[in-house]
């Protein structure tokens, strides 16, 4: 395999980790909706109240830093960053 | 004051010039104090602020295409993520958000997750595969990697669809805000906000709205959080509302139990003015179905990643490393607002209904509460209104009424805040309908002049040509919006719906696909974007004129439908027709790789 199908798939393997974390909290959790709302959430809001309002949406900011980070090790990894700027 | 390179000293100039803006509101709260009236205040707000984008605009002039398509490429991360938090919240998301959960609770805050999970996907699937494209606008893109002026033109048809219908909701917001700050009418009022919005990107472009819309967030973020945390300090409901306002949402939840969800009769409701509502539904309880919340949800988040004017945005960075960085620092930015929302519908609704606060209307007698002069003031402005439907001389909770917009705009009077507030709300709203307008019509006009006119009928045309015709086709469109927006067909949050439905409906797969499926081919994407589109429009059309719809696919969601269509008529049509030649699959390749030179 060329080094630039291994980047590829190193790559496509973060796609799929970084959309499965998007699916949960965008559309997993909210086929419990109901249910989960009878559990107290942080600083005591209803559980998938205090999601709506700010867990999901927080969550969604760190994940795509963290998958920024992990992009860019990966590119380094096969020395296909770019140099110089940021 | 400031030497070298405008670049390097950003933080330095949006410093002084958030300084200033906070001295501003300063001077015109201490002008309050000496007895300026509301009126002369409101028009201030207006006034500067909209003089300062037009300096900003005027100061970024440009005759490169590089500078008028893509500001130059070296807008830095945090700031390309103020522009695009500026571009993205609309005057929908400043002055209607929070009044859509003050009504609908659960069901309406899909929305929140939608508007901002699909950046998620900007980030992961799209935007630094076309950052290293290189190319000027989202079209260009489809145009270069299918090839053919007909892959081409249909993105251009998708774009101006989707975006159009989308500028006219914002032309429309700058009109009110313009029309009420100012006193003129509404049908003048649409062309001042249009005239504002051309002043910010006529002679800059993209350079002139990035810069302008950075300025313009700095207005709307202090606009939104200054009176939420100061409602929420005067209430007494904690300092830092987002942490702490357990008790009061659960508070809000006895209030709905005491009182009920009394249902109106009819003919009652026909005595409401239009577009006012009641409070029907529960506050943080579920009130939606799963697939209701799930599919209003995906439809936000694949419409996010197919809007040109957002993914333009990060055509702006100086490296696809600065690309993705930046989808982060966006929604960071939005997630400021976004998630202030819920917390002012909450301080908003109990100030109202809980009747052991000061402001709490409901149990009180109509009388009393029409002598109050807030409500006078926000019942003239046809936004509240009160009737005793039951006779009993009481007001209940089923018999108070107030437009979405009242919650941003009048709870600061409610609360009891200096005037200043208000006319600082004006402002922030002005500037976030404006931003969104410009990033618009910008989107469109340059594809129209990049794609069409230069790409397709003239590739020889020379620079100062081209950006002629680009600046002429910002006008005629802004004019065009604007003529439809004074027409008002249709509310603002609707259309802003129906907008990225239309982008997914014919965007979101031909992109996608363009970058993670070297087989997709011209053919495909063809198919894609037309059937997407027409199976979409069909659908809206069908479920407007009493269609049933199926699989609780809404008016709302019909880019679920659409897209569905737009994936399967792309993957046969491809797969049935030849693979896209070893150029084309070079071009993919070299896309994959943020190393190197632009594939452009």
């Amino acid at each position: 395999m060329s080094k630039q199908e291994q980047h590829w798939e190193k790559t496509r393997g973060l796609l799929f980790m970084t959309l499965a974390i998007w699916f949960v909290f965008s559309i997993g959790i909210f086929l419990f909706g109901a249910e989960m709302n009878e559990v107290g959430g942080p600083f005591g809001y209803p559980l998938t109240y205090w999601f709506t309002c700010q867990g999901s949406l927080g969550i969604f900011v760190i994940l795509i830093f963290w998958f920024a980070n992990r992009q860019e090790k990966i590119d380094e990894e096969f020395g296909f960053s770019e140099r110089g700027d940021d | 004051m400031i030497k070298g390179n405008f670049i390097d000293n950003l933080p330095k100039v949006y410093g002084i010039y958030t300084g200033g803006f906070l001295a501003f509101i300063i001077i015109m709260s201490i002008a309050e104090q000496m007895g300026m009236t509301a009126k002369t205040i409101g028009i201030c707000f207006v006034a500067f602020t909209v003089a300062i984008y037009a300096i900003i605009g005027y100061l970024s002039r440009t005759a490169q295409a590089d500078a008028y398509y893509v500001a130059g490429r070296q807008v830095p991360t945090v700031f390309n993520g103020m522009a695009t938090a500026a571009d993205w919240m609309s005057g929908a998301s400043f002055v209607a958000m929070a009044g859509g959960i003050y009504f609908k609770g659960y069901g309406y805050m899909a929305l929140l997750v939608g508007w901002t999970g699909g950046y998620v996907l900007v980030a992961s699937l799209l935007a630094p595969y076309l950052r290293k494209f290189g190319c000027y606008t989202v079209p260009d893109f489809i145009g270069t990697r299918y090839g053919g002026n007909l892959s081409r033109f249909m993105a251009v048809v998708v774009l101006t669809v989707a975006s159009f219908t989308y500028v006219t909701a914002q032309i429309n917001a700058t009109g009110t805000i313009a029309s009420v700050a100012l006193d003129i009418p509404f049908q003048y009022a649409v062309y001042v906000g249009l005239i504002s919005i051309l002043l910010c990107s006529m002679l800059g472009g993209m350079r002139g709205v990035t810069w302008t819309q950075v300025a313009q967030y700095i207005v709307l973020i202090i606009a939104y959080l200054l009176p939420v945390f100061w409602i929420s300090n005067k209430m007494g409901a904690g300092f830092f509302p987002h942490f702490m306002l357990a008790d009061e949402v659960a508070r809000i939840g006895e209030l709905e139990q005491q009182y009920g969800f009394v249902k109106n009769a009819a003919a009652d409701l026909k005595t409401v003015p239009k577009g006012l509502a009641g409070i029907t539904k529960a506050h943080s309880a579920v009130n939606a179905t799963p697939w209701a919340f799930i599919s209003l949800a995906l439809a936000m988040m694949m419409g996010t990643a197919s809007l040109p004017h957002v993914m333009m945005r990060y055509f702006t960075t100086p490296s696809v490393k600065a690309a993705r960085k930046s989808v982060g620092w966006s929604l960071f930015f939005i997630f400021l607002l976004y998630s202030s929302a819920p917390m002012l519908a909450t301080l908003s609704k109990l100030s109202l209904i809980d009747p052991s606060l000061p402001t709490g209307i409901i149990g009180k007698s109509i009388a009393e509460v029409q002598a109050i002069d807030w409500y006078q003031n926000w019942n003239q402005a046809n936004l509240m209104f009160v009737s005793d439907f039951n006779g009993n001389g009481t007001l209940e909770l089923n018999e108070f009424f107030m437009g979405g917009k009242a919650v941003v705009l009048a709870t600061p009077e409610i609360a009891g805040l200096p005037y200043v507030i208000s006319g600082l709300v004006a402002a922030g709203g002005m500037a976030a309908a404006m931003s969104t307008a410009d990033g618009l019509i910008l989107a469109i006009a340059n594809a129209i002049s990049h794609d069409v006119y230069y790409k397709i009928i003239d590739p020889k045309a020379e620079t100062a040509k081209r950006l002629v015709v680009a600046r002429v086709l910002l006008v005629v469109i802004g004019f065009a919006g604007a003529t439809i927006a004074a027409l008002e067909i249709q509310g603002i949050l609707g259309s802003v719906i129906w907008a990225f439905d239309f982008a997914m409906s014919g965007l979101f797969f031909p992109l996608v696909l363009g970058v993670w499926w070297k087989r997709a081919n011209k053919e495909g994407a063809i198919a894609g974007m037309a059937l997407g589109l027409i199976s979409g429009a069909a659908y809206l059309v069908w479920v407007r004129t009493g269609g049933s719809g199926f699989l609780g696919i809404t008016q709302l969601t019909f880019g679920i439908f659409g897209s569905a269509v737009s994936l399967v008529a792309m993957v046969v049509v491809s797969l049935m027709t030849q693979a896209p030649n070893a150029a084309t699959q070079k071009m993919v390749d070299n896309v994959r790789v943020p190393a190197g030179k632009s594939v452009i």
